[in-house]
């Protein structure tokens, strides 16, 4: 029975392996757990066993606490589960330790790719096209409206909005594990070496990103920030603090978003953005749907996202393909 | 078209009025004719392209994506010009450099319904993502980019350091692309002509008189504030024979919601007073007028309804003139343009034309008193005018005041708080109240009766939004329903019966007079009280 795949099932806690009895990335405590990558919503706590790459176990020890039973998992080095089914991780290109799982078992392969993108990342290994039977793909940007620019152009509109308005500070909205640090690795490696400022909350893990061998250069907290030293210098914050009260203590901040959402003006705008930019650690839509074309899988499964218009497109290519509609999967703040 | 996409881009992020009113006078000065004069026109909604409609470009769309995708797209983005400029595919063959604003506008005004689908593709085949989103809001006339035209003029007069009500004066009576708006404005030509055609004027208006200050009426006249809507009647003779336009303080045209009173003016003047419905409640029987809710049943109808006409007859309650046959009265003293005015008045028709009053005080105390009673006359209270005035555009210091009767209060308690914009988008600054549908004790509840995002100062601003964070019981977007806990003193000129609002009132503006954070919530105001405050029980 080829092509069945009947091993792997989508419940509405996760994608279960059944023979070898684990799970990926699912929504609740459960015996064994592989993680594609650290996000929250990925990477939850309280797991019997978790099975992921090395960075991103790091990363869950830095977020839960360190756990019993973390089993690291080096990239492309299979690993065998009970019921005859292995699995090798891959990487995936979405923020650091993130990773594809390749699944082996009675003679089929599948694919689950978590969250990935397609353009280069100083902070992560670039993905890895992994030829598969069943490919299951997440669709966050999953409409065709969302074409991301290079990062380049976005990265040139920040430093000159900040050099415009020399008495102002810019104050960059980004998530806390991933986007923030590529940002300000961007920022390096277009010659800012200016020092960054940091919000609280993102402090650890850009030090963690630093112990893990990523230099972000000079990082600095706001709150030891003196007097007069935040106009003209960059801040990084996580999203939910740009309109709150902590944003009161910063020089007339721009506020600024680095955001695949921020493509449509009126997301920008309902959350008070004045310097959208169009950032993404996720794939857009033309990479989404290129990559279903290179990997050319017999059949496609979408986790999560704007699945109805991928679907679409699969069926006016006449691919194979079904929506699971797992739970538990948020549009992050991305 | 590059420029005019970044210019909209900015806009539609920039959250400041300055900053927004920078951006456009930066463009405005730094690009050229006849460009900046067409992107003027698209900012003040003055471009229409008849060929051009929203259904051309869901037409184009239907041809090069599938309409599934489409939908689902549209439906996410919500604005059908920004989801073409985002799904337009890159043309496959070479293309022409982007075509600039002016030469856009020329391709579209050239077209017919038949050759403007093939038009806009052909532009926005030269386009990026930006000039595409630019190309279409220009095209098809709807903005929506939270620009006003009062914006654009205000913008136009700070890029070229030219009075703002000059401005708005010349700017009435011309075309796209304003050419001669712009070489007066930007190189010192003289002026467009304004005296053949019934122009708008800008308006003379009145700070509030400060409490506590006293006014000689050796220098002063005063005149009853009548509650209507300021209007000012124009009548220019033309080629045509003669045309007279009613416009509002914004300077839109309602002749057309008012026909008996645009008729009735058959010479040429420009007129300044108060738009009016006959009646008894303000000022009572003689001389009376109705009250401001009759006066709402015409307000906004393009098409006035013979009934209309009869139940609610309007006229003008002429407050000044600015120009009576050939001759500017602008830079006379009030007295003698006053004198002109009250010569004028008999020959109008005196259905739809009187003269505004004088108040008869002997001083200042006598007027105090007379203000004091105005209530009981439904009266908004006293204008004083400074004698030797010019009229002059805008609200100029020490010429004309606003002496409001004392303002209504009552106690309500803070319901649901929601962030203002801009340098407050961190606060909760919008606020609506409500008043005790019955006894609380008993379990009565609260009716929201109005909302108010001022009349507080920045100290008790900062006190407010704590309170909203700390005392907050549910969240919807961003508004924040709170505890019910705390009193508020809301101040408003006078309340009304509305059928619009479940309370079924409707304050006029209410503002935040005090925090009464010292009286518990179940001793604020009931419905009752607030409906015992309405002037004019419903007709």
């Amino acid at each position: 029975m080829a092509e069945d795949f009947s091993w792997i099932r989508p419940e509405p806690a996760g994608l279960r392996i059944v023979p070898a009895d684990v799970w990926i990335d699912p929504a609740r405590a459960v015996g064994t757990a592989l993680i594609t990558h650290g996000h929250a919503d990925h990477a939850r706590g309280g797991h019997g066993r978790t099975i992921a790459t090395p960075e991103t176990l790091a990363i869950m020890a830095l977020r839960y606490g360190v756990a019993e039973g973390a089993y690291p998992a080096p990239l492309h080095a299979p690993i065998a589960l009970p019921g005859g089914v292995t699995a090798t991780f891959v990487p995936a290109g979405h923020v650091l330790g993130s990773a594809q799982i390749l699944l082996e078992h009675a003679g089929e392969r599948v694919v689950v790719t978590g969250d990935y993108k397609r353009r280069p990342d100083p902070t992560c290994p670039p993905f890895a096209v992994t030829p598969c039977d069943l490919f299951i793909t997440e669709a966050t940007f999953g409409l065709p409206v969302f074409r991301h620019p290079p990062i380049g152009q976005e990265i040139a509109r920040l430093l000159a909005a900040r050099a415009a308005q020399p008495d102002r500070c810019v104050l960059v909205g980004a998530y806390a594990l991933g986007k923030a640090q590529r940002v300000i690795a961007e920022l390096r490696a277009a010659g800012y070496h200016d020092p960054l400022w940091l919000h609280g909350a993102m402090e650890r893990m850009c030090r963690l990103y630093e112990e893990l061998g990523v230099a972000l250069g000079d990082l600095r907290l706001v709150s030891d920030a003196p007097k007069g030293a935040l106009a003209g210098a960059i801040v990084f914050c996580p999203p939910s603090a740009l309109n709150d009260r902590w944003s009161r203590r910063l020089p007339d901040p721009l506020t600024a978003m680095a955001s695949g959402w921020m493509r449509v003006r009126q997301r920008a705008r309902q959350r008070n953005v004045e310097l959208p930019l169009v950032i993404s650690d996720h794939a857009d839509w033309d990479e989404l749907t290129a990559t279903i074309a290179q990997v050319n899988p017999a059949e496609t499964w979408i986790t999560h996202g704007r699945e109805e218009a991928l679907l679409r497109w699969c069926e006016l290519h006449q691919r194979k393909a079904r929506a699971l509609a797992l739970v538990g999967y948020e549009d992050e703040d991305d | 078209m590059e420029r005019f996409a970044a210019l909209l881009d900015a806009l539609v992020v920039t959250r400041s009025r300055n900053a927004k009113l920078a951006l456009i006078a930066r463009y405005l000065r730094e690009t050229r004719d006849p460009d900046r004069g067409w992107a003027l026109a698209a900012l003040t909604d003055g471009l229409d392209f008849p060929a051009v409609k929203a259904g051309t470009i869901r037409a184009l769309m239907a041809e090069r994506v599938d309409p599934v995708l489409w939908t689902l797209s549209r439906d996410y983005v919500g604005d059908t010009a920004e989801t073409a400029s985002l799904l337009w595919p890159a043309s496959d063959h070479d293309v022409m450099p982007a075509p600039g604003v002016s030469e856009a506008v020329e391709i579209l005004r050239a077209t017919s319904r038949s050759t403007a689908p093939a038009a806009l593709a052909g532009l926005l085949d030269r386009l990026d993502a930006s000039g595409r989103y630019a190309l279409l809001k220009l095209a098809t006339g709807a903005m929506r980019i939270g620009i006003s035209a009062r914006l654009a003029k205000v913008a136009f007069a700070e890029a070229f350091g030219v009075p703002v009500d000059l401005v708005e004066e010349y700017w009435h009576g011309q075309e796209p692309p304003y050419r001669a708006l712009f070489a007066w404005a930007a190189d010192g030509a003289p002026p467009p002509r304004t005296d053949d055609r019934p122009l708008f004027r800008p308006f003379m208006l009145a700070h509030p008189l400060e409490d506590g200050a006293a006014i000689d009426l050796e220098s002063f006249a005063a005149e009853w504030k009548w509650d209507g809507i300021r209007v000012q009647i124009v009548h220019a003779a033309t080629d045509q024979g003669g045309e007279t336009r009613v416009y509002s303080r914004g300077g839109d045209d309602i002749s057309a919601t008012f026909p008996e009173v645009a008729g009735a003016l058959a010479e040429p003047a420009v007129l300044d007073g108060e738009l009016l419905v006959r009646g008894a409640h303000q000022g009572g029987e003689t001389g009376g007028a109705a009250s401001f809710n009759a006066l709402q049943q015409r307000l906004g109808r393009k098409t006035v309804s013979k009934r209309m006409l009869e139940d609610f007859p309007a006229f003008v309650r002429l407050y000044d003139a600015l120009v009576i046959g050939s001759e500017d009265l602008r830079d006379l003293p009030w007295t003698d343009r006053r004198a002109r005015l009250e010569a004028l008045v008999p020959r109008l028709d005196p259905a739809r034309f009187d003269i505004s009053a004088l108040i008869a005080a002997r001083d200042f105390a006598e007027l105090a008193d007379l203000r004091a009673r105005a209530r009981e006359d439904a009266i908004e209270g006293v204008m004083l005018k400074r004698r030797d005035s010019p009229y002059v555009a805008g609200r100029r210091t020490g010429l004309w005041y606003k002496w409001k009767r004392d303002p209504l209060r009552i106690d309500c308690v803070l319901m649901y708080a929601q962030r203002g914009s801009g340098k407050r988008s961190s606060f909760y600054s919008d606020f609506t109240f409500g008043c005790w549908a019955g006894d609380p004790d008993q379990g009565a509840d609260l009716l929201p009766v109005g909302k108010a995002y001022f009349g507080f100062t920045d100290a008790e601003l900062k006190w407010l939004d704590s309170h909203v964070r700390q005392h907050t019981v549910n969240r919807f977007g961003p508004v924040r329903e709170t505890d019910k806990s705390l009193v508020l003193e809301v101040a408003f000129d006078s309340v009304h019966a509305s059928k619009r609002h479940k309370s079924g009132v409707a304050m006029r503006f209410p503002r935040i007079s005090r925090i009464r954070a010292d009286k518990p919530a179940h001793e604020a105001d009931r419905l009752d009280t607030l409906k015992a405050m309405i002037a004019d029980p419903v007709r």
